[in-house]
């Protein structure tokens, strides 16, 4: 069956479609948490090394994953926008930035809490949690560039273009805070022994499932509410059941 | 009445905002001051025990020049743009990358360059030894220029926004890390006598000039046609 | 020939004007009409390729302008509400700049002649900011004297300037139209051009 895409490209037919696919999303999202995080509480074995504290790999790997492919995705969304001058990639990339924003600052928060036990300090300048901060600092710049302007067709294509170049640097940045962790012999999260528990791979891999599912159902609301305001003055939001109401 | 070259109207461009800034040398100086002060102020800060101040030094004149450098970016655009220029570069026969490439290489003669100039003297301050003062001011000289080029998109994409100044760090900051990390790298691994480790720093901050001196311009230029909408 | 289809321009939520069309040919100039915040700026902007239309083509010589890019602009001259001086150089620094961005090189002896036909004998070599808003308006308009570029679009050329320069920018206009060139403008002074047919293009 032929789906036509561009059809579904129109913010006022995808407003819709995305409508009836939020709980498709959330649901699952939702239900899947509970139970990866029922068997990476209770079912998975304590760790030899880390003891139970290393519990939190279960919220902070997922967060972590999550964090860098949204920023590429939403990098990929706006370069989209920016080159087929499609309005929907770009609302899709000023949805998806909040998210990212929100597991970036996660991945550093359970960081830090699992760094208190590991090192007996809250914070380390390890690389992985080195690069996640720069990560945020980047989306940070992407929201505040598309609050900052506001003509929201400038404002799409100025925050598309530095989503662009932040992408291209994303990579260099990686790379050169890992050669400066080296250089200066800091400390490195390694998770400890190589052959992880099945239920540990279970409870990681359910979490990162309903994390995705969860970042999907989220973005799709806020893509929703910012069609809503972007066309509020057409004739088929005026014609929405629930805006006359 | 001839036509320009290419190669002309770089020059052209260079030698112009070069005149601008002759023109109005106090802008220069508050930039130069503001890193001289900056530097400074770290003893002041963490005490002056040598042995410290020796460990801090590239890092702390390296950041100083990255927080200088921010200073002035400001400015790359902004006059062009409010007084009418700006229009009449984007209606230049020429790309309009060439245009933004003069305007970046003249904004690091005037904000960049004093900068590696002083930084040996600051250098003293801080009792680094010589084979340490050569890599530091080399570092600068390859990594400033990666700054302005940089800072280029960040005041191109902040164009006329009230708040600009402040935006344009927090866009142009993060990304300036890496040049920041290879520059102190290099002053790091001398101190050291790590000289393999010396070479490569200085390698990658030169593979990022020449990644930048290809890129920036064309993406500045981008930023510039969205910024005047 | 500038061949303008069906254009569309809007800034954020309101639309300016939409399905614009007309043909300017050689020799031919046209006013654009109409009232404050009509998009009188924004269509000339558009010409210029500042702003992106929402729909429509502008055509030169039967290929978008968007496809001929500095190709384009080597044929246009473009006069803003801003005069794109610097208050810190002098009228002659000034003008060989300019005319550098434009791709002409312009040796000292030619700005200064260009200058005093302007009206600007004895101020040449004054920074710029010790001149009066006129004069500068002048100095701007020297651009006009310079270059073969073939489409002019002139957003409120007569304004700050006294009766002289008026009749001087009509002369200058009406050579230009002479040599085949094109001419299109805003103006909310008086400007005519003996013997020319005046188009007039009114957006509301």
């Amino acid at each position: 069956m032929a789906i036509n895409w561009f059809k579904y490209s129109a913010p006022s037919t995808f407003y819709g479609l995305a409508g009836k696919l939020i709980p498709w999303f959330a649901l699952p999202a939702a239900v899947l948490f509970v139970i990866g995080l029922y068997i990476g509480f209770f079912i998975a074995p304590t760790d030899a090394v880390q003891g139970e504290a290393y519990r939190i790999i279960f919220i902070h790997v997922p967060a972590s994953i999550l964090s860098m492919f949204l920023y590429l995705i939403m990098a990929g969304y706006a370069a989209l926008g920016l080159i087929f001058n499609t309005r929907l990639s770009s609302m899709m990339a000023s949805a998806i930035a909040p998210t990212g924003a929100l597991f970036a600052f996660i991945s550093l928060w359970t960081g830090a809490l699992w760094g208190k036990p590991m090192w007996g300090a809250w914070w380390v300048w390890d690389a992985r949690l080195t690069s996640e901060l720069i990560l945020l600092f980047l989306y940070f710049g992407f929201i505040s560039l598309h609050a900052s302007i506001d003509d929201p067709r400038r404002a799409d294509r100025a925050a598309a273009l530095l989503a662009v170049v932040g992408s291209v640097n994303v990579p260099i940045i990686y790379f050169s805070v890992k050669w400066w962790n080296t250089l200066h012999q800091g400390s490195t999260i390694k998770f400890t022994g190589t052959s992880m528990h099945v239920a540990m791979q279970q409870a990681m891999f359910i979490t990162l499932v309903a994390c995705w599912l969860y970042a999907i159902a989220v973005a799709l609301t806020r893509v929703r509410s910012i069609i809503l305001e972007r066309e509020r003055h057409t004739k088929w939001v005026a014609d929405l059941a629930e805006v006359k109401a | 009445m001839n036509t320009l070259s290419v190669w002309q109207l770089l020059v052209l461009v260079v030698r112009r905002d070069l005149l601008l800034a002759m023109r109005r040398r106090a802008d220069v100086f508050t930039t130069l001051i503001f890193f001289v002060m900056v530097v400074s102020l770290f003893p002041l800060g963490v005490g002056s025990e040598m042995e410290l101040l020796r460990k801090m030094a590239p890092g702390v004149l390296w950041v100083a020049a990255l927080l200088a450098s921010m200073l002035s970016l400001g400015r790359l655009f902004s006059a062009d743009y409010v007084d009418g220029t700006l229009e009449q570069m984007m209606l230049a026969p020429q790309s309009l990358s060439i245009l933004v490439l003069g305007k970046m290489i003249a904004h690091w003669m005037v904000s960049g360059l004093p900068l590696v100039l002083i930084a040996p003297v600051l250098g003293i301050q801080f009792d680094l030894s010589v084979p340490a003062q050569g890599v530091l001011v080399l570092g600068l000289l390859l990594g400033t220029p990666v700054l302005s080029m940089i800072g280029g998109i960040g005041a191109a994409l902040t164009l006329g926004l009230r708040g600009g100044g402040v935006l344009l760090s927090l866009l142009v900051l993060p990304l300036c890390i890496p040049v920041l990390i290879f520059g102190t790298g290099a002053v790091y691994a001398i101190s050291a006598g790590l000289n393999e480790a010396m070479v490569s720093n200085l390698a990658l901050l030169a593979a990022m000039l020449m990644f930048s001196l290809v890129l920036t311009p064309w993406v500045s230029a981008q930023a510039l046609r969205i910024s005047m909408e | 020939m500038l061949e303008v289809s069906h254009l569309a321009c809007s800034r954020g939520d309101h639309r300016l004007f939409s399905d614009l069309s007309f043909v300017l040919e050689s020799g031919q100039i046209m006013q654009v009409q109409g009232e404050n915040g009509s998009g009188k700026t924004s269509l000339l902007r558009t010409l210029c390729g500042f702003l992106s239309p929402e729909s429509g083509k502008i055509l030169w010589d039967g290929t978008d302008m968007r496809e001929l890019a500095e190709d384009y602009f080597a044929n246009l001259l473009y006069l803003g509400h801003h005069n794109a001086i610097k208050d810190e150089l002098s009228g002659v620094e000034n003008l060989r700049i300019s005319a550098g961005l434009a791709g002409i090189a312009l040796d000292d002896k030619q700005a200064v002649a260009a200058l005093r036909r302007m009206g600007l004998k004895g101020r040449e070599r004054l920074p710029t900011k010790v001149l009066s808003q006129g004069q500068r308006r002048r100095v701007a308009l020297v651009r006009l004297l310079l270059g073969n570029a073939k489409l002019w679009v002139l957003d409120e050329p007569l304004a700050a300037l006294d009766v002289g320069a008026v009749e001087l920018v009509q002369t200058l206009i009406a050579e230009h139209l002479a040599r085949q060139g094109m001419v299109i403008f805003t103006t909310h002074q008086p400007l005519e051009i003996a013997g020319m047919e005046m188009r007039r293009l009114s957006l509301s």
